[in-house]
């Protein structure tokens, strides 16, 4: 009988290794489905993992997909670091989009490059407005933050489709439910010629070392996470958990709406009802994935990349349903959790229930300690050296 | 007044689905475990209800269809969370982005489909009473079956033994365990449980109220249920009443646009979203009311053994 055994601390080898596991119990499980569909699963491996990366242009076409969801899941990681639940963020990126779209929609012909940081702040701006709307919620009626920011998921879209459908519709766009492109000076400007890569990586690269500063080498940023990981200690410190609601809120919601900002002036180039592409979802597995650690996370988030490339060449060369992303990013966060396992637990071959070394040493062993109201420390990639061991 | 009569007739019909799933959620909520998990329960599980309806033209298998597909989910679900003890809030949302992807995925075939003609249900001579017929006694037997279960959940929870014993272990699993019940097993029943309640719910959206298969139909029902059983403090027949409530919120959105109130659909479309978010602020307002009436070992693990 297999049974599984507290370790006595949390194993550093698989907080690594278990995504690579859950990746590969991902391929397994994706093999097992293209042979189900009769499709040739060696060519469904290729789509999804070698054409995304073989050339040049592919490259160039991860990093656009990856750039947004980087940067929603650095300030995602923020949230879930500090125990708040935010699901939302694709209504803050959606947002973040609305209110940068309209920006980008003032420009004319004799309009600046100024207008390309207004519209990265507008973004920001619209972002931590619709973010800002759990925290209030949160904090002054207690009302829970993921059923309140999921909800406004929906009002973003809806409001979104009003523009689109009703005063920002362009005039001369045939009545398609659209604004009409933005002037060229109001694009994000883009690395290099032939690609579609814009400084929005460079902004995501920034933000990851930004927050791994903020995480590991500020005493605001340890303020942060210590009421998601020890809450009384967090109180017996001083350290205020209203302000680590605010703080983390504020900062998802700036994060996805600047990811909406540079998406709508970039790729897209316009307001559309497909605006809501899912990055604000699949972010959330990014950042699980990645460890909640700001280097993890860009592995995790060009992988996440590849995932949404891979669905749309199976779409366009296998002729399966471009909704395969969706699969394969839910099964991820599935093997991902069970793999998890492994962090505090060791599976060993037992005739019998195992008994404990030691009367209470399950108790007092940091890795399973009982988890009451903090998240999960097996879901968080701490650096070693941030923090002595408790 | 004919039509208050179908209003009413419809908000009850919108609430059902609500109802069954909300329901199902407060099960598994009363035994401890909380499952973000039902938008993608019940998306598969209104595929599953409508292919099955498709291929064997029978309602009822439908519904047998779905509840099974709650229930496979459910039990994946309940097996990570409980055996495996991974976060409960990660492991449903997890669960809610793959039921979204796979009813998208495994339903492609099935958007163009039409259901046949439904029967009209009525009671006899019941049925004919004006205005208070058509509002109450022409309903799906779903409408029905929706009210027979809030009845016996109160029962059962509250009148039977097994009904204590449930509630004992989402309170206070560490006192159920060591009286010698199996906490783990019982936990799993109830979200096996609430899955097939949420897939009935969702069988019967697909099957009876739209009838017709699209992406994402389900369109955040699975969400305001969860947030429903947090209205109705844990009670089942205040979880039907809020389900109504929400059915009739529902329906005034398509009677305000077919009255010719000059607001944008779009608008409209919001209501439901921005009423759950206003009603869930007034009920969270007072962090005690909800404390004493949430089971109070809602959400967290229970390690046996220690």
């Amino acid at each position: 009988m297999l049974r599984l055994e507290a370790r006595p601390e949390a194993s550093r080898v698989w907080s690594i290794a278990s995504p690579v596991l859950a990746l590969a119990l991902t391929v397994v499980i994706g093999v097992l489905l293209f042979l189900a569909l009769g499709k040739d699963p060696v060519r469904g491996l290729q789509v999804f993992f070698w054409e995304p990366v073989k050339s040049a242009y592919a490259l160039g076409e991860l990093t656009v997909k990856a750039t947004p969801l980087l940067l929603i899941a650095l300030g995602l990681a923020v949230c879930f670091r500090s125990n708040v639940w935010n699901i939302g963020a694709e209504g803050q990126f959606v947002l973040g989009a609305i209110v940068a779209g309209g920006v980008a929609l003032m420009a004319d012909k004799t309009t600046g490059r100024w207008i390309v940081p207004a519209i990265l702040l507008a973004g920001v701006a619209g972002g931590m407005l619709w973010a800002s709307l759990t925290a209030l919620l949160r904090d002054r009626f207690n009302a829970n933050e993921i059923l309140v920011s999921l909800m406004l998921v929906y009002v973003a879209e809806q409001l979104l489709f009003y523009l689109v459908f009703g005063p920002w519709k362009d005039p001369a766009g045939y009545n398609f439910p659209q604004t009409r492109t933005f002037e060229s000076v109001a694009q994000i400007p883009r690395l290099m010629q032939g690609s579609r890569v814009s400084i929005g990586l460079l902004i995501a690269l920034a933000g990851v070392a930004v927050l791994w500063v903020f995480l590991f080498r500020t005493r605001a940023g340890f303020a942060q996470q210590v009421g998601g990981l020890a809450p009384a200690a967090a109180r017996y410190a001083g350290f205020s958990s209203r302000r680590a609601l605010w703080v983390a809120l504020l900062v998802s919601g700036g994060c996805a709406g600047l990811a909406g900002a540079l998406e709508v002036a970039g790729p897209i180039g316009q307001l559309t009802p497909y605006v809501p592409a899912g990055y604000g979802f699949a972010a959330i597995i990014v950042a699980f994935v990645g460890r909640l650690h700001p280097v993890g996370m860009v592995f995790s988030a060009v992988l996440m990349s590849m995932f949404y490339i891979g669905g749309e060449l199976a779409q366009s060369r296998l002729g399966l349903p471009k909704s395969l992303t969706g699969v394969f990013q839910g099964l991820l966060l599935f093997t991902l959790l069970a793999c998890d396992t492994l962090i505090a637990y060791r599976l060993r071959w037992a005739r019998e229930p195992v008994v404990p070394a030691k009367a209470g040493t399950q108790r007092s062993a940091p890795a399973t300690a009982a988890k009451t109201e903090a998240l999960d420390p097996r879901l968080r990639g701490d650096d070693g050296e941030s923090r002595g061991t408790a | 007044m004919e039509s208050y009569a179908l209003l009413f007739a419809a908000t009850l019909n919108a609430g059902t689905v609500l109802a069954l799933a909300a329901l199902g959620l407060l099960v598994n909520e009363k035994a401890g475990v909380v499952n973000l998990g039902a938008e993608g329960m019940m998306l598969c599980a209104a595929l599953a209800g409508f292919v099955a309806v498709v291929h064997t033209g029978s309602d009822v298998l439908g519904f047998v269809a779905g509840a099974a597909a709650g229930a496979v989910l459910a039990a994946a679900f309940g097996w990570l969370v409980i055996w495996l003890n991974t976060n409960q809030y990660a492991t449903g949302l997890a669960l809610s982005l793959f039921g979204a992807g796979f009813s998208a995925f495994a339903g492609i075939r099935y958007v163009q489909e039409k259901l046949p003609e439904r029967p009209r249900f009525s009671i006899p001579v019941l049925g004919d009473i004006p205005l208070v017929g058509p509002a109450l006694f022409r309903q799906h037997p779903m409408v029905y079956v929706a009210i027979a279960l809030v009845l016996f959940l109160v029962w059962f929870l509250y009148r039977s033994r097994a009904g204590l014993v449930l509630r004992s272990v989402g309170e206070s699993p560490d006192s159920a365990h060591s009286l010698g019940y199996p906490v783990r097993r019982i936990r799993l029943a109830a979200v096996v449980a609430g899955g097939a309640l949420c897939g009935l719910a969702g069988s019967y959206l697909a099957v009876i109220y739209t009838p017709l298969w699209v992406e994402g139909m389900v369109a955040g029902r699975g969400w305001i249920a969860l947030a429903l059983t947090t209205f109705a403090t844990w009670r089942p027949a205040r979880v039907l009443l809020g389900a109504y409530l929400f059915g009739g919120v529902t329906m005034l959105q398509f009677h305000l646009q077919g009255s010719g109130v000059e607001v944008p659909s779009q608008f409209l479309t919001m209501l439901p979203y921005l009423a759950t978010i206003a009603v869930l602020a007034l009920i969270s307002r007072n962090p005690a009311w909800i404390r004493i009436n949430m089971p109070a070992s809602l959400g967290k693990p229970f390690h046996p053994g220690t």
